[in-house]
């Protein structure tokens, strides 16, 4: 199995690499289309600025051939909003894979945002696994995706929101599965176990 | 719910974990890598790794034992010591570190937290604050807690989070070494006047001395070295005492 981590202006993308690396993955860190549309899986990673990062997706042409991807492509957390309508965040166009908008987070009382931190996931679709409902898994984020028909799995911060998306061939965590731990390494397993 | 964190803080200088540790089960203790890797293991939610190098040359070291960190652990981890430029803090980025946390070079250029919120997002910035009470008034100390400034540590907290820090790292002069608990009077004002995560640092002794500062400091992180390295409290063993008392913890 070979994946492609598509290449982008955006921070960790080299985490998601290592985390690749101590699964013992054959993987490419890449922006050439052939090469990631010949892997077996995608992985579309991010921690940066919506409408910076989706500027340099359309440049690239980017945005057309991750909607187009046919095989598991896995979205982790601004590549998750990314694969969106839309989003709050400077009122940023996205890919549109999943038809929601992305929306920034409200302090009711006390909490802080952004939202850093362990915080739990309860799984509402099995492609992350059955061993890590109810785990913790370490997000760092201010934008969130509302729950909606495609969530996979909730977490509850000011109020519930998609930790986990799942539509067609297209998966998506908001959490660092590459930063949590045993848990998410059990979800990266279960992505890449996943047959297409 | 949100976990409160708990942070083991190695100190490293030529690559080598310092401060005695008199782990059993451990080839070499003084290996990085091999040290966070067993704190990972054992439920530490984040780690802090310290460089405390006096030359340039040593620091060239830090570097790359950074990327050797990133290679081998699955949780978030921050680095500090002597980041003073947004080239330093783009050099450990790039080797994968999660943050980076600023001291002295924030206090004398307090530009630099702007732009490196800029450059990298707030979430890569971590603000250390030292700080001394004396009389009524919290001051900040840099080079290491050795020279006193005019800022006050409420004020340059606030400044800091206006500036685009991501959390403020808060250890207080008073109680580091002392083992006889937190500054949670002093961490509980910083609670109510920030808006951004607050890690709790100096004066962890006992296990009750991590429920107070979560509970009456309202930390929301805290991070300590010695106790954990001397094997005096471990990290799962402190989890399940937390846990008994309803505090929420991964």
């Amino acid at each position: 199995m070979k994946v492609a981590v598509i290449k982008y202006n955006a921070g960790n993308i080299r985490s998601v690499a290592y985390a690749l690396e101590r699964l013992q993955v054959d993987f490419s860190i890449t922006d050439r289309h052939e090469e990631i549309l010949k892997a077996d899986k995608v992985i579309f990673p991010g921690v940066g600025e919506a409408s910076s990062t989706m500027r340099y997706l359309r440049d690239h042409k980017l945005d057309e051939l991750i909607k187009a991807l046919q095989q598991p492509v896995l979205g982790v957390c601004l590549g998750m909003q990314l694969m969106c309508t839309y989003s709050e965040e400077n009122n940023t166009k996205c890919l549109g894979i999943f038809d929601e908008e992305v929306k920034k987070f409200i302090p009711q009382q006390k909490e802080k945002v952004p939202h850093m931190g362990w915080n739990t996931i309860t799984t509402t679709d099995s492609w992350l696994g059955e061993r890590v409902n109810n785990q913790y898994v370490y997000f760092v984020h201010g934008f969130y995706v509302p729950v909606n028909e495609n969530t996979a799995a909730i977490t509850q911060y000011i109020q519930p929101f998609s930790a986990a998306l799942k539509k067609d061939n297209f998966y998506a965590v908001q959490f660092h599965p590459e930063k949590s731990a045993e848990t998410g390494q059990k979800i990266l397993e279960s992505f890449l176990n996943l047959t297409s | 719910m949100l976990a409160k964190r708990i942070i083991p803080c190695l100190d490293i200088k030529d690559g080598r974990t310092v401060k005695g540790i008199n782990f059993e089960n451990m080839r070499d203790a003084g290996d990085p890598v091999a040290l966070g890797e067993k704190y990972a293991k054992e439920g530490a939610d984040e780690l802090v790794f310290l460089d405390i190098s006096a030359t340039q040359e040593q620091r060239k070291t830090f570097a790359s034992l950074v990327n050797e960190i990133a290679h081998h652990l699955n949780i978030p981890f921050t680095v500090g010591g002597g980041i003073s430029s947004i080239a330093d803090a783009e050099k450990l980025l790039e080797a994968g570190a999660d943050k980076v946390s600023i001291n002295s070079s924030a206090v004398y250029n307090p530009d630099l937290i702007n732009e490196m919120a800029k450059a990298f997002g707030s979430q890569f910035v971590v603000v250390a604050i030292d700080a001394k009470k004396e009389v009524n008034n919290w001051v900040v100390h840099t080079h290491g807690g050795k020279k006193a400034t005019d800022k006050r540590l409420f004020s340059w907290a606030l400044e800091a989070q206006e500036r685009g820090a991501g959390e403020i790292l808060f250890t207080s002069m008073n109680h580091d070494g002392a083992k006889q608990g937190f500054a949670n009077d002093a961490l509980e004002k910083l609670h109510h006047a920030l808006q951004i995560p607050v890690i709790a640092s100096g004066g962890a002794g006992d296990y009750g001395h991590f429920m107070d500062v979560f509970t009456l400091g309202k930390a929301d992180a805290a991070l300590a070295a010695s106790v954990f390295h001397f094997g005096e409290i471990s990290v799962p063993e402190l989890k399940t005492y937390l846990r008994s008392k309803l505090i929420s913890v991964r």
